[in-house]
């Protein structure tokens, strides 16, 4: 009898044991799970997006579609070149721009614009956008990502921080949008 | 004497650790005779190259730096200025090369020798797993040589993740380690590759091993000789009583023939071929660059240019998952029954169907027949016989195409674009009206010029585009015209 009491005692002290650490590790997870979210957290808390200077009005001649370039508002010192990000001015006229994110609405890939074309095409799965971001070929469900932009005092600035994404809206069902190009 | 000294010691340790006699008899279990065969050398190969990456892995991690501002030159500093740097990353990237080669032979072997049926699911399984990693391996490995096609790699990789229904975004900034592909990223995806991944994968290796000791290595297929469950462990066993042999050293030297063959062939491909890469600095503001992906991957890049793009989320969110439960669910389906291929039509066919379909999509995907050919339109002039006695609206219509840039979509003399149709007798296929049609409204995959070409563009281009045709053949014409013509007279 005396044996079995004991027996029970550690028993009952190893499942206390084994308790204390679930308890500990589960305390331990908040932080742990918190540390390895935080990319999407923060995003969410603060939103990634801020306005960045894209530079004087004058470097986009109307009727032309520029490459610019500007640095993404969040930067950490590992980043190199990494944070420097290109991005398509097309100046309609007077303060009417479109500013194309260069990532295809396919897969990602840098889309380049040709003037003589009038098209931006895409090196990797072959997707091509008319001037005004609308999808004219290849495999892209949509029209290229644009960013929101404001001119001051001869300045534009976009929102940017983000690297876009077809994400969920990439729709099973193709949407095209109808040309608008002037 | 000396001898005895080193048995003496021999004998100090294992009294210790008491792993000789266990060493000894996992070496020595017996195996049927005609499994010590050519055919069943590849996993023991792969678990070579997996070493070896893991030796090489290490040595470049001496000098390698994980930051974004630094790996490419880090990578630099390898290939040039550290002795036989360029030696190690070049055995480091044949070696993840030959890793995937082999582990997908040794995985079609298996199948293909039924050695996935009981008592031997779980085996397999594993082993499905070691794939998913050594692919998972081979993906961040190319991450780490942090270039342009690493970096716009793991934009198509978060373009692919962000298709996922609710939770695409925040799966991408956990991929990312941020809004942007960074410093961040890299660090991630160097955590995955030297320490989440190869830990994951020294466990299920060592399970898979343990496995294939404990249940015995699958016996040659005869055909006929039918997989039950209720009987086969006793058969294995009497088979390996009546006719086995010890696997050391009866089958195993050829797995050491085979094993050091392919550590030679690699150090062959990396002294002949050299490292992979750099590429181009990973610096986003080049757009001047065509991303593609390692060898391995090049099946995924075809398949996602030729998918409609109806298709194409759902299959590649749903595809991968219905491909690895189906892998998974293998054993279960056909657990038991005929293990020969002789008697497995079906499996053979399978084999070769998806040897075909990956094989296909390779070598598609080498040259990109769906991509714009981006400099076609300003390298690539006209041939002079189709210039040859044109008129002068027939000649502007050539300088329209090429100013136009036709060219990168559209060959003449199997020069240009492959992305559409070949122009050298365009002429034949389409009248006039429907030259014009095509080149203001586009459809078909082509894109529509009416924006971009003033009348008398299109004019001189569709006179231009008329020419084209056989000398011998007339270009098409619409009849109706003819008869409106007469009847007018």
């Amino acid at each position: 009898m005396p044996n079995d009491t004991t027996l029970s005692r550690r028993g009952m002290f190893m499942k206390l044991g084994i308790l204390f650490n679930g308890l500990v590790a589960t305390a331990l997870a908040v932080p742990l799970g918190r540390f390895l979210l935080s990319s999407i957290t923060r995003g969410r808390a603060n939103g990634y997006l801020s306005w960045v200077p894209l530079g004087s009005v004058e470097k986009f001649p109307e009727g032309e579609t520029r490459l610019a370039t500007f640095r993404n508002p969040l930067v950490m010192p590992t980043d190199g070149k990494t944070v420097d990000t290109a991005c398509w001015v097309r100046h309609i006229e007077g303060e009417q721009f479109q500013v194309f994110a260069v990532n295809c609405a396919h897969l990602g890939c840098p889309v380049r614009w040709f003037p003589q074309s009038g098209l931006f095409m895409c090196p990797c799965h072959g997707g091509a956008y008319y001037r005004d971001g609308s999808r004219a070929s290849g495999p892209p469900e949509r029209g290229l990502f644009e960013y929101s932009y404001k001119v001051h005092n001869d300045l534009i600035s976009i929102q940017a921080g983000e690297m876009p994404t077809p994400g969920p809206t990439a729709s099973l069902t193709p949407k095209e949008r109808p040309c608008k190009c002037a | 004497m000396q001898m005895r000294l080193i048995s003496r010691i021999g004998e100090w340790f294992d009294r210790r650790l008491q792993l000789a006699a266990p060493i000894r008899e996992a070496a020595e279990h017996p195996v049927p005779r005609n499994t010590a065969s050519w055919w069943y050398v590849f996993g023991s190969a792969a678990l070579i190259v997996f070493l070896l990456q893991f030796v090489t892995g290490i040595l470049l991690a001496f000098v390698y730096v994980p930051s974004a501002g630094e790996a490419w030159s880090s990578l630099q500093a390898l290939n040039h200025e550290i002795s036989l740097g360029w030696f190690i990353r070049a055995m480091h990237g044949w070696g993840s090369n030959f890793m995937v080669a082999i582990v997908l032979i040794h995985m079609m072997q298996v199948f293909l020798f039924g050695a996935y049926k009981f008592p031997r699911e779980l085996t397999w399984i594993l082993g499905v797993f070691l794939l998913l990693m050594t692919l998972g391996m081979a993906f961040s490995g190319q991450v780490l040589r942090f270039d342009q096609d690493a970096y716009w790699g793991l934009g198509i990789g978060a373009s692919i993740a962000s298709r996922v229904p609710i939770i695409g975004p925040a799966i991408v900034k956990l991929m990312l380690g941020g809004p942007i592909i960074a410093g961040a990223t890299l660090s991630r995806f160097f955590a995955l590759h030297v320490f989440v991944i190869p830990g994951m994968l020294i466990g299920f290796v060592a399970l898979h091993l343990l496995m294939v000791l404990k249940l015995g290595i699958n016996e040659w297929p005869m055909p006929g000789r039918i997989v039950r469950r209720s009987t086969y462990l006793a058969e294995y066993h009497a088979l390996t009583k009546t006719d086995g042999a010890p696997f050391a050293p009866y089958a195993i030297w050829k797995d050491l023939f085979f094993a050091a063959c392919i550590l030679l062939a690699v150090a062959a491909c990396a002294l002949y071929f050299g490292p992979f890469g750099p590429g181009g600095k990973p610096d986003p503001t080049i757009i001047q660059t065509v991303p593609k992906p390692d060898y391995f991957f090049l099946w995924l890049y075809a398949l996602l240019s030729l998918l409609p793009p109806s298709l194409e989320t759902p299959a590649l969110l749903i595809g991968p998952v219905l491909g690895i439960i189906g892998l998974l669910l293998l054993p279960f389906l056909s657990g038991e029954g005929e293990k020969s291929w002789r008697r497995r039509p079906i499996a053979v066919l399978t084999v070769l169907m998806i040897a075909i379909i990956l094989g296909t999509f390779t070598h598609l995907a080498e040259y990109t027949p769906w991509s714009p050919q981006m400099n076609a339109w300003s390298g690539a002039p006209v041939p002079k016989r189709f210039l040859h006695g044109t008129t002068a609206l027939e000649r502007q219509g050539a300088l329209v195409f090429q100013e136009k840039q036709c060219r990168n979509c559209h060959s003449l003399e199997g020069i240009g674009g492959q992305r559409g149709p070949s122009l050298d007798s365009v002429a034949v296929r389409l009248t006039q009206d429907q030259l014009i049609r095509q080149v203001i409204q586009g459809g078909g995959n082509m894109p529509a010029y009416g924006n971009n070409l003033n009348p008398a563009e299109t004019t001189a281009l569709v006179a231009f585009l008329e020419t084209l045709h056989p000398a011998r053949q007339a270009a098409a014409r619409d009849a109706s015209r003819d008869v409106i013509l007469s009847v007018r007279q």
